[in-house]
């Protein structure tokens, strides 16, 4: 099963190393993972993306806990929540056709072009992991020369946070 | 800030080192100078209040401090240079950190403006450590010193215990540069606040479970020792009538002459400690984590049994066994909260049900009963051990290394006593023994430190009886020698059609002249009958160190051994006899 683990954890050097390190010593997967300082600069906010059946995920929030540096953390996909994904695609536009194709695809995708060459152009879309993957797939006819993709980021819907 | 306007006295950062290791009461520290370190080594010659230890090696530094710690309770401080220095000691702060031993690292880094430049001596010892440390931390600005000290020894000593690492970059220690001074008294941190009391909910859970149980057990492990809740468990063993089996890390917890007392269970337990578990309606779980030398096949683990299971660490419940019923909080407050609940209580356990349970364990006692074949002309490492138990009336503290005779001490020696049995259980760090032995020595002068180590083990850390030497550590060390890699050879014996791969050592040293070389007593015995007399003239020498090289049979297995794969209780009884 797919979790979505938030973390609040303090903005130190190392931090992150530590949890990155815990995943790789204990042989947890890690299938995407995003870190940003919040409004407090003293504290980062992280999400991981794992999978795992429900005796390893109680193991990596157990765990993850431990760690001294961690604050709080919360398993988003318990409950409701958002969950966003950003990518920049960059991909082979050089006839009037594929311009046309490539262009048609991004609005049905409400993807944005950031960047147009006379043979490129570069499209930022944004949702879910499932969407992202849903218009890589889309673009499959097209050449994709690029692809950046943030990892998630998620928050609890309604009153539910994740705050001190 | 200057020293004008305010009484804060201003200090260097080595001199924040030291005296805050004398301002948090450490009254040794074990260490070995460097380059990196030197700054804080003058600053402790400057003065009275913390000892230094010089040890021969840093690893030793590491299990002194860390055997200090399973003795007294408090974190043991180590004091080592950067790069070998520091690399030195990760075989010590392992062993502490697999057994949740309180220990403070400090470790020397090159000046902080040559960190990452590959510069002489550096070694980045943050991510060297990472995996092996309950947390660990660097100095970036010398007043932080004092602060950062207060909160390595409030991890390390707090909630499940563990050792942790300060690392000091020379130019923080720079002798001229000074800084004001204060100790603080407590330290708060917002990500950290282990839990003490167990759930009161959960608690009365527990002890309507224990009352119902009609095949109960308590399985005690080396979280009563570190949580100084012996007492408390056995004043809670004693009010149920209930059969206790130890740990091999929570041997002493519960006395080993009580006829409640099944043994140790698991790999090398007692026949009936791992039948009393597998047979189980309700096993009361105390500060032990389910770890696979005591399980066996996790699948086949006490099918019967309902799980209680307290613990300070969250992630040791249901990690390999479901707990039933989990109490997370430290082992002390929890019993007595029980205890106190048990003694409002009007319901009684039944007593029917645990006299016929009592029948029974008593019967498994005598299947195998720690049987081995004392009637030979070659001298049993058992027999060793027994000697060694009645001659110190289980009263001594034991060290050991790891392999054969340290499943021999565990089984044989009759620990009465917490904190009295020091050995590397999670880890299995060969070069224990003799350290932890001095670590001990050194505290507690007046007491009987006996290291029980064989001849594989003892010559990996055999440098540190010159440190005996310099500081007068009296240990006793019993030398099982049979010549070969006891546990090695037995594994060999048993699945290898005896190819004893690497496992003899041939061309040994004369022990006896070794320790006389390095200004102690030594002593060889090779029959039977010379063990009691050598044991007494050994013990007879209060202040002095006696080396017993003493000749075992070489042929001797472990037993009993639980089969690979298979249920706790399915067991090798013997060289020829299973369950």
């Amino acid at each position: 099963m797919r979790h979505i683990i938030s973390v609040l954890l303090e903005n130190e050097p190392g931090s992150l190393a530590r949890v990155v390190g815990l995943f790789a010593q204990r042989g947890y997967n890690i299938d995407s993972l995003t870190v940003a300082p919040t409004e407090d600069a003293t504290m980062s906010r992280l999400t991981l993306v794992t999978h795992g059946n429900d005796q390893v995920i109680e193991q990596i929030t157990k765990q993850l806990h431990k760690l001294i540096e961690v604050v709080k953390l919360q398993d988003l996909s318990e409950s409701a929540h958002v969950e966003r994904e950003l990518m920049l695609i960059k991909v082979k536009a050089t006839s009037g056709e594929q311009r046309d194709e490539v262009k048609r695809c991004a609005d049905i995708f409400r993807g944005q072009i950031i960047d147009v060459t006379a043979k490129t152009f570069t499209i930022q879309v944004v949702g879910t992991s499932d969407k992202l993957d849903a218009f890589i797939e889309a673009l499959k006819g097209s050449a994709i020369i690029e692809v950046v993709r943030s990892g998630v980021s998620g928050i609890a819907r309604g009153e539910k946070t994740l705050t001190l | 800030m200057t020293s004008q306007n305010t009484k804060t006295e201003m200090l260097s950062g080595a001199a924040m080192v030291i005296r805050a290791l004398a301002d948090e009461g450490v009254e040794y520290l074990y260490g070995y100078p460097g380059g990196a370190v030197l700054h804080i080594y003058d600053a402790l010659f400057q003065q009275s209040k913390v000892k230094h230890v010089l040890v021969r090696h840093e690893q030793a530094a590491t299990h002194m401090a860390d055997a200090y710690a399973r003795a007294s309770g408090k974190a043991g401080v180590v004091l080592v240079t950067s790069g070998p220095g520091a690399t030195n000691a990760v075989t010590g702060i392992a062993t502490a950190y697999m057994d949740s031993i309180p220990m403070v690292v400090l470790t020397g880094q090159v000046m902080s403006h040559l960190i990452g430049e590959d510069a002489f001596q550096e070694t980045d010892m943050l991510g060297i450590s990472r995996p092996i440390v309950k947390h660990n931390m660097s100095v970036r600005r010398p007043e932080d010193i004092p602060y950062l000290i207060k909160k390595a020894f409030y991890i390390a000593q707090s909630g499940r215990p563990g050792p942790v690492v300060l690392d000091i970059p020379k130019d923080m220690t720079m002798p001229h540069e000074r800084y004001p001074y204060q100790y603080p008294e407590s330290i708060k941190l917002r990500s950290y606040n282990p839990t003490a009391a167990g759930h009161p909910g959960q608690i009365k859970k527990a002890v309507t479970a224990l009352l119902k149980a009609k095949r109960p057990v308590i399985y005690a492990g080396g979280g009563v020792i570190m949580g100084q809740a012996a007492e408390e468990l056995t004043a809670l063993a004693r009010k149920l009538n209930y059969p206790v089996t130890n740990t091999l890390m929570g041997l002493g917890a519960f006395p080993a002459a009580d006829r409640q007392f099944v043994g140790m269970l698991g790999m090398h337990g007692s026949y009936e400690a791992n039948m009393t578990m597998h047979h189980a309606d309700v096993i009361l779980a105390v500060g032990a984590r389910f770890d696979d030398r005591v399980t066996n096949n996790t699948k086949k683990f006490c099918p019967d049994a309902t799980i209680i299971h307290i613990d300070i660490d969250p992630a040791s419940i249901s990690k390999t066994i479901n707990a039933h019923i989990p109490i997370v909080g430290l082992v002390k407050p929890v019993l007595s909260a029980m205890l106190a609940q048990l003694e409002q209580k009007k319901a009684q356990p039944d007593t029917q049900a645990l006299a016929t349970w009592w029948q029974q364990i008593d019967e498994w006692r005598t299947v195998h009963g720690g049987h081995y074949d004392s009637d030979t002309a070659v001298l049993k490492p058992q027999a060793v051990i027994e000697a060694v138990s009645r001659i110190t009336q289980g009263e001594a503290y034991v060290t050991s290394d790891v392999g054969q005779h340290q499943m021999f001490a565990a089984q044989y020696y009759k620990f009465n006593k917490p904190n009295r049995w020091i050995n590397s259980g999670g880890l299995g760090t060969m070069g224990f023994g003799l350290p932890a032995a001095m670590g001990v020595k050194l505290n507690y002068p007046d007491a009987d430190v006996v290291c029980v180590t064989g001849e594989g083990s003892i010559q990996m850390n055999i440098q540190e009886l010159s440190t005996c030497k310099q500081y007068g550590l009296g240990v006793k060390i019993i030398n099982l020698n049979n010549g070969y890699l006891g546990m090695v050879k037995q594994w060999q014996d048993m699945n290898y059609e005896s190819r004893y791969a690497s496992s003899y050592m041939d061309s040994l040293p004369d022990f006896v002249k070794l320790a006389e070389a390095y200004g102690h007593v030594g002593i060889r015995v090779t029959k039977p009958e010379e063990l009691q007399p050598a044991l007494e003239k050994a013990f007879a020498h209060k202040d002095q160190l006696v080396f017993l090289d003493i000749h075992v049979d070489p042929k001797e297995h472990v037993y009993p051994m639980q089969v690979p794969g298979g249920a706790i209780n399915d067991m090798f009884l013997s060289k020829t006899k299973r369950t």
